[in-house]
């Protein structure tokens, strides 16, 4: 099981050029079954091992593709986003980072009525070391088999935060990295019920950052779950009005910052690490209270 | 990347959104002169990316032009400091000379998008010119919103729901509905991430106008959007940010402390930001360097955090995942052997290729503080800080 990614996963990419070869090959070598990559006008060639169409729908028919990784720069991403859907792809995880929003405003709605799930965009992707199912950008060394699910609104903080589970000898079942934008197709909430309906997760780190209100709906959610949740909140430090890197990092009002989404997930039941150093040890803390560890 | 008002109101009347008559000056004659074709008494207003310009001094009534040269000579090269500025304020080139108008009601108008709907939402208040978000907290039955779905645009019942809500009724239905409409579409055509009326005005003789308009830009549409990013005032931004967007650095913000930092990841940027905290210091600034696998772009970074002045440490966290710790590596020494950060250096590279990035960093032979952990890296950086 796991979620999104199992071993039945069959991941297409969409945008072959570098950084989609690349991580085509990383994935390939983690174990991943890549079985197609998509570049408009670049059909019939390999790259890494892989075919290459000039369609996903074409891609899907040959291959039967069930997953999409998406590198398309942010000017066609939208393009790429609604290409995947409209071929029946049931995840599609966009890496891309940049997108204006007005595109994914469009992209939002029309989802809505699609049985297509969007993971990103601006995002590392999501991964399941139980399958080996790599779709995503994340360094797999890091990673180990285990129960403990990740979501984040940062790739790097799911690196760090992976890492030290690992390194305090507790295994992942996932992670998803939602996204850093303020308009994504997958929610904190959303992926929480996800990792909550996983047969294979017994607890889940969520990392969540200052702007939106994405943190305070996943508290709401908290409330109702069985599985422990530990989570941190970068940006306690961040001035107000900047966007800090992320387009979806800024805060605008009193719910945009660090303290109020703290407050809000301590509230819901989560266990907060103040410093992320902590995210390993205040999971770990949470695993032995409840007996799971 | 913000408009300044005059930009805003050009923005909006293109759209055919009312707005009191006037021109933008950048002497004090020209503000005279512009006072004396409006006639009658003008308001002479800072054009500088903050609010709070009234209580900062940079608002100021005229009722002549001589007066509105006077206005105009006391706020042109001032340094406008408001609440929303820092002590250093912010540097005013040019002066918005307008009609003064007789204010019957304030109200307030906005298009924001609301990230959880994923939609454009408009939002209206009969309490205008006040701190929305104060109205907000406050009294949330004064606010009235309403969604923009992408697939059928803003309806006139939705423009006509938000003017009843706000006691735009009677004659002033029709301007009101027709204003709203507007400014949607100015948000929408314009990449608009804010737009923001505040005041949204009822003159005495029944007209509806607006005072005052923010715009932002959506930073991501900086391709389709070329005339508003090529009219975009860097004197407005901190010098050094402009100098880390030429080089191509995108996620640069100047904090006050004294501990550079150098990330990759937004995330973990703002993350490395809290643990220098955590450990009792101070950072000197966000930087995200984000995927770049190229040394320039690193010794770019390094070189403008250590011209800080401010900076006493130096510290490096990076996590590799598409971008490369060797090739960070190499920025590193290349930074170091330049002398273009001669304060004490803390590295912490973990992730792809950590092998080969620590190999770089062993071969060169530099003096570099080296951490294995993150709580470790800040720990280090900020004691070396001082």
């Amino acid at each position: 099981m796991g979620v999104l990614l199992n071993e039945n996963t069959r991941l297409l990419i969409q945008g072959m050029g570098a950084a989609g070869a690349r991580e085509a090959r990383n994935s390939l070598d983690y174990g991943t079954k890549v079985v197609a990559g998509v570049t408009p006008g670049r059909g019939g060639q390999e790259i890494e091992g892989v075919p290459v169409f000039n369609t996903v729908r074409q891609a899907v028919d040959a291959t039967g593709a069930n997953a999409s990784l998406i590198f398309v720069p942010a000017a066609g991403a939208a393009d790429a986003i609604l290409e995947a859907s409209d071929s029946g792809i049931p995840v599609a995880i966009c890496i891309t980072e940049g997108i204006p929003v007005k595109d994914m405003v469009a992209v939002k709605r029309y989802l809505r009525g699609s049985t297509t799930r969007l993971i990103g965009p601006n995002c590392p992707g999501v991964i399941n070391p139980m399958a080996l199912a790599r779709a995503g950008i994340m360094p797999v060394d890091v990673y180990m088999p285990g129960s403990v699910g990740v979501i984040s609104r940062s790739g790097t903080l799911v690196y760090e935060a992976v890492d030290q589970l690992t390194r305090l000898g507790i295994g992942q079942s996932g992670s998803v990295g939602v996204g850093g934008d303020p308009i994504i197709g997958t929610s904190q909430r959303e992926a929480l019920e996800l990792f909550e309906n996983d047969p294979d997760t017994a607890a889940v780190v969520l990392i969540g950052e200052i702007g939106g209100t994405a943190e305070q709906e996943a508290a709401e959610y908290i409330t109702q779950m069985k599985k422990p949740v530990a989570a941190f909140i970068a940006g306690a430090t961040a001035p107000p009005g900047r966007r800090m890197g992320h387009a979806g990092a800024i805060i605008a009002g009193k719910a945009g910052t660090a303290e109020a989404k703290k407050l809000a997930l301590l509230q819901a039941g989560a266990a907060i690490a103040q410093s992320p150093s902590q995210i390993g040890a205040t999971m770990q803390t949470l695993l032995k209270e409840r007996g799971l560890l | 990347m913000k408009l300044h008002e005059y930009q805003a109101k050009a923005l909006l009347t293109r759209y055919g959104v009312p707005v009191p008559r006037g021109r933008v000056a950048t002497t004090a004659e020209d503000a005279a002169a512009v006072a004396s074709e409006l006639g009658g008494p003008v308001v002479v207003k800072a054009q500088a990316h903050t609010g709070g310009r009234g209580k900062g001094g940079g608002v100021k009534l005229a009722s002549s032009p001589a007066e509105a040269r006077q206005a105009a000579a006391d706020i042109i090269g001032m340094q406008l400091v408001t609440h929303q500025t820092g002590p250093q304020g912010l540097p005013v080139h040019s002066v918005l000379v307008e009609e003064q108008i007789e204010i019957a009601r304030e109200l307030y108008l906005s298009v924001i998008i609301d990230n959880s709907a994923g939609m454009p939402v408009v939002i209206a208040s009969a309490a205008g010119g006040m701190d929305i978000e104060e109205v907000a907290a406050t009294t949330p039955e004064r606010i009235f919103q309403q969604r923009v779905d992408p697939t059928v645009g803003f309806q006139g019942y939705q423009a006509r729901a938000l003017a009843f809500a706000t006691g735009l009724d009677g004659d002033l239905l029709r301007p009101a509905t027709a204003l709203m409409s507007a400014l949607v579409r100015a948000f929408e055509e314009n990449d608009s991430s804010l737009a923001e009326i505040n005041p949204l005005v009822v003159t005495t003789d029944g007209r509806v106008l607006a005072a005052d308009a923010k715009f932002s830009i959506d930073d991501n549409a900086d391709y389709r959007q070329r005339p508003h990013f090529d009219a975009r005032d860097r004197s407005q931004e901190d010098a050094r940010e402009v100098e880390a967007n030429d080089a191509g650095i995108e996620n640069y913000v100047k904090l006050d402390g004294n501990i550079g930092c150098l990330v990759n990841g937004a995330g973990l940027a703002m993350a490395t930001m809290d643990a220098i905290m955590f450990e009792g210091g101070s950072p000197a600034n966000f930087l995200d360097i984000g995927t770049q696998n190229n040394p320039d772009a690193v010794v770019a970074a390094l070189r403008i955090i250590g011209a800080d002045p401010n900076v006493r440490a130096v510290l490096v966290n990076i996590f590799g995942g598409l971008a490369r710790t060797d090739v960070i590596a190499e920025g590193v020494v290349i930074a170091k052997r330049e002398g273009y950060i001669p304060q004490p250096t803390v590295v912490r590279l973990a992730g792809t290729n950590v092998e080969a990035g620590m190999k770089v960093l062993d071969d060169s032979g530099i003096d570099l503080l080296r951490a294995d952990g993150f709580a470790e890296a800040a720990r280090m950086a900020v004691q070396a800080a001082g």
